[in-house]
């Protein structure tokens, strides 16, 4: 189960009124497009709350092919890497300790509900 | 080059989609508030022509504290990490050859 940026659109749209879902459309692919471009363009991308993203450089190594063990160059070449930022690392690793604090306070039977 | 922020995001926003300065900036905070809460709820975020965000659970792990040396655990955890999409893989590394 994952979301998708088409579930992500509908969520946006459902929390606010003044926008059409075409409209959220176009700006949820707007944000995707620029941040791809600053990405492609040698850049770093920022957000507070969130994380960074930014270059990492794969110095150039000697591979081999697989089918026929032959070598092969390849060149260095940059990927883009992500650091979640404190907000993003906090909210996720809360939710994991209050699982686990659930599932080790509640007992096997449920009551209720 | 200064990297990219929510400010120029939502700047685009103004400017390409004529939404108003209000308008454009709750949008990109509702972007990325919706993709951080969907992983803390430990459901991963596929964004096409991007990439994928995922959850990793950690297990315990020795630690050192680098200063003093001494041992301390490195408690259990849940990191996001990204993959990025073929499509960004293949435009970064274009870069890379422009670059040379």
């Amino acid at each position: 189960m994952a979301l998708t940026k088409s579930e992500l659109i509908e969520r946006i749209a459902a929390r606010q009124t003044q926008l059409s879902p075409r409209d959220v459309e176009l700006a949820v692919k707007t944000m995707i497009e620029e941040m791809a471009n600053a990405l492609a363009d040698g850049g770093r991308i920022e957000i507070r709350g969130f994380g960074s993203f930014s270059l990492h450089f794969r110095a150039p190594r000697v591979g081999r092919n697989p089918k026929t063990g032959a070598s092969v160059e390849l060149h260095g070449k940059y990927v883009p890497h992500f650091k979640p930022g404190k907000e993003l690392r906090e909210r996720v690793n809360l939710a994991l300790e209050e699982a686990a604090e659930a599932a080790s306070s509640e007992p096997s039977v449920r009551t209720g509900s | 080059m200064t990297a990219l922020t929510k400010a120029d995001l939502a700047e685009r926003l103004f400017e390409e989609l004529g939404l108003n300065k209000r308008e454009a900036k709750e949008m990109v905070e509702m972007f990325f508030e919706e993709i951080r809460h969907s992983l803390e709820s430990n459901i991963p975020v596929k964004l096409s022509g991007f990439g994928n965000f995922d959850l990793r659970d950690k297990s315990e792990r020795p630690g050192r504290n680098p200063k003093t040396g001494e041992e301390i655990p490195i408690t259990a955890r849940r990191v996001v990490t990204f993959r990025p999409g073929q499509k960004l893989k293949q435009r970064v590394e274009a870069y890379a050859g422009t670059k040379q």
